[in-house]
C-alpha cells in the first residue's frame, strides 16, 4: 500500500494506535492539549522510545536508518529550532530550487542570508516549512504548522503544503486547533481521546 | 643543600593561619569555617595516611601490592567525578564514563612515560609510579569532570536544536556536534591555560616541592615540562574519549536523543 501506515503505536501514555494515511490523503488530528498528538507525531518521526511499527509505502520503518526515516516521513514541530546564524545554514546541502517556494511564502531570495535571531516567529514557522520541504519528504507531520500566522500568512503556507501534497501525492497527518481548517482542508478528521483514535464527527459523550 | 625536616610544630604553626582564616569566615559570616577545617583536617589525615603507605610501599615495590594502592587512587577519582556532575548519568555509566576514561588515559600515558620516556626499570617502581599517577589522575580527573559536566548540561538545553538536526536527517554525531566540541574545549583549557602561566606566574606544585628537597632546578623543571606535557596529552585523551561516549550515552539504537537517561542533582546533595 502507498502511503504512511501506522501499527500498535503507543507508549504509556497512548495507544496503541493503527492509522493508515494513504497516499494524498489529509487527516487531521485534534484533541485536548496534553492528549498526546505531539507524541504521537514525535512517535511516527521515531523521536521518542514507544512500541510499533510504522511503514511508508511499503518500506518499514525498522529496516531503515533513523536519519534517512526522519528525512523521508518529515515533522514539522509546533516551534522550530534553529542551530546555525543564517536561514540558508539550516538548508540541506543538496536541495530542490527554493524561489517558487519563497516567494509563495511571502519571501525573497535574500531570505535566506537573514539572521536567524532577527526572525519574527511568524516567519520562523514559515521558513521552518521551508527548510522541512527542502529535505524531500516523502511523509508529512505537521504540528499546528499555522498556529502562530495571520489569515494571509496562513494562506500562504496551506497553499504551499497543498502544492506540494498535490505535486507528490504526500500523506499527510496534520495537528491542528482550527476546526475551520479542519473541515476546509481535511480529507479525514480524528480525535484523540485517551490515549485512542475515534473520528472527530463522533459526539463526545 | 639538604632537606630541612618539618616537625609537627612546624606545621602547626602553619596551621594557625587556617585557624586565622576559619575566625574571619566567623566573623565576616562567610558560613565556610566548618568546610574550611574540615577540609584542612581531611588533606592533613590523607596526607600523612598516604605518606605511611609510600612507606612502606617503597620498601617493597612489589607489583601486587602498587596495584591496590592505583586502584584505590583511580575509584576515588571516578567517584569525584560523578560528585561534579550537576546531571549524571543514570546506572553504573553515572560512574563508569569517568572511571574507564581516567583509566584509559591517566594509566596509559603513566605507563608509556615509565618505559618510553624515564625508563624505569622495573616500570612499576613505587618512587616513579605512585607521583606520576597522582599527578595525571588528580589533573585528568578535572577535565573530565569539566568536559562531562559541559557536555550534559548543554545537551540538556539544546535539546530542541539537536532534535531539529536530527528530524533534518542529521545522524546523532552531527547533531550534537557543536556541544561535544564546546565540552571537550572546556576540559582542556585549565591544562593550557596552566601550560601557559607555568614558571612565569606559577612555579608548578610538583617543581616547588624538587626544589624544596634539593634537586637542581633545572632538572626539576625538566621533569616539570615531561609533566605538563603528560598532563595535556593525558587530560586531552581522556576528556576526548569521555565526551564520545557521554555523547554516545545520550542516543540510543535508533539515533534518540535519550535525555531520560540523565538524573537532576539532587539539591543540597
Amino acid at each position: 500500500m502507498d502511503g504512511l501506515r501506522v501499527q500498535g503505536l503507543g507508549n504509556a501514555l497512548f495507544g496503541p494506535i493503527d492509522l493508515a494515511v494513504g497516499a494524498g490523503e489529509r487527516v487531521f488530528l485534534s484533541g485536548p492539549s496534553g492528549c498526546g498528538k505531539s507524541l504521537l507525531l514525535r512517535a511516527i518521526a521515531d523521536l521518542d522510545p514507544h512500541q510499533g511499527e510504522v511503514w511508508l509505502d511499503d518500506a518499514p520503518r525498522s529496516r531503515l536508518p533513523a536519519p534517512l526515516w526522519r528525512r523521508r516521513v518529515g515533522l514539522l514541530p509546533a516551534e522550530s529550532a534553529w542551530w546555525g546564524e543564517s536561514v540558508g545554514e539550516h538548508l540541506p546541502a543538496a536541495h530542490p530550487p527554493l524561489d517558487d517556494w519563497l516567494s509563495a511564502l511571502g519571501f525573497g531570495p535574500e531570505v535566506l542570508d537573514w539572521s536567524v535571531a532577527r526572525l519574527s516567529t511568524g516567519e520562523r514557522q514559515r521558513l521552518a516549512l521551508l527548510r522541512l520541504l527542502a529535505q524531500s519528504p516523502r511523509a508529512l507531520l505537521l504540528d499546528e504548522a499555522t498556529a502562530n500566522l495571520d489569515p494571509q500568512n496562513c494562506a500562504r503556507v496551506e497553499g504551499l503544503i497543498e502544492d506540494y501534497r498535490i505535486a507528490h501525492r504526500t500523506p499527510l497527518l496534520w495537528v491542528s486547533h482550527d476546526p475551520a481548517q479542519r473541515r476546509r482542508l481535511g480529507d479525514r478528521r480524528l480525535r484523540i481521546r485517551d490515549g485512542r483514535l475515534e473520528p472527530e464527527d463522533i459526539d463526545p459523550s | 643543600m639538604t632537606l630541612i625536616s618539618l616537625t609537627p610544630l612546624d606545621l602547626s604553626l602553619a596551621a594557625v593561619l587556617i585557624l586565622l582564616l576559619a575566625g574571619v569566615s566567623w566573623r565576616l559570616r562567610l558560613g565556610v569555617e566548618r568546610r574550611v577545617l574540615v577540609a584542612a583536617l581531611r588533606s592533613a589525615i590523607q596526607l600523612s595516611l598516604i605518606g605511611l603507605v609510600l612507606k612502606v610501599l617503597f620498601a617493597q615495590s612489589s607489583l601486587s601490592l602498587i596495584a591496590p594502592v592505583a586502584l584505590v587512587m583511580l575509584a576515588v577519582a571516578g567517584w569525584e567525578v560523578m560528585q561534579r556532575q550537576r546531571r549524571r548519568y543514570r546506572g553504573p555509566w553515572g560512574y563508569g564514563i569517568g572511571a574507564v576514561s581516567m583509566f584509559l588515559s591517566s594509566f596509559g600515558v603513566t605507563f608509556l612515560a615509565l618505559t618510553l620516556v624515564i625508563g624505569v626499570d622495573p616500570w612499576y617502581q613505587p618512587q616513579y609510579l605512585i607521583p606520576l599517577l597522582g599527578m595525571l589522575l588528580g589533573n585528568t580527573m578535572n577535565g573530565i569532570a569539566i568536559a562531562l559536566d559541559n557536555l550534559t548540561r548543554h545537551a540538556w538545553e539544546a535539546r530542541a536544536r539537536i532534535e531539529a538536526r536530527l528530524l533534518a536527517g542529521a545522524d546523532w554525531g552531527e547533531a550534537i556536534g557543536e556541544v561535544r566540541r564546546e565540552a571537550i574545549r572546556s576540559g582542556l583549557i585549565p591544562i593550557i591555560n596552566s601550560m601557559a602561566s607555568a614558571g612565569l606566574v606559577s612555579l608548578p606544585g610538583m617543581m616547588t616541592g624538587q626544589v624544596l628537597a634539593g634537586s637542581p632546578p633545572l632538572e626539576a623543571a625538566r621533569y616539570q615540562i615531561l609533566i605538563m606535557f603528560l598532563i595535556a596529552g593525558g587530560t586531552g585523551l581522556g576528556s576526548i574519549f569521555a565526551v564520545w561516549a557521554g555523547s554516545r550515552r545520550l542516543f540510543d539504537d535508533r539515533q534518540r536523543l535519550r535525555l531520560d537517561r540523565l538524573k537532576a542533582r539532587p539539591r543540597g546533595g
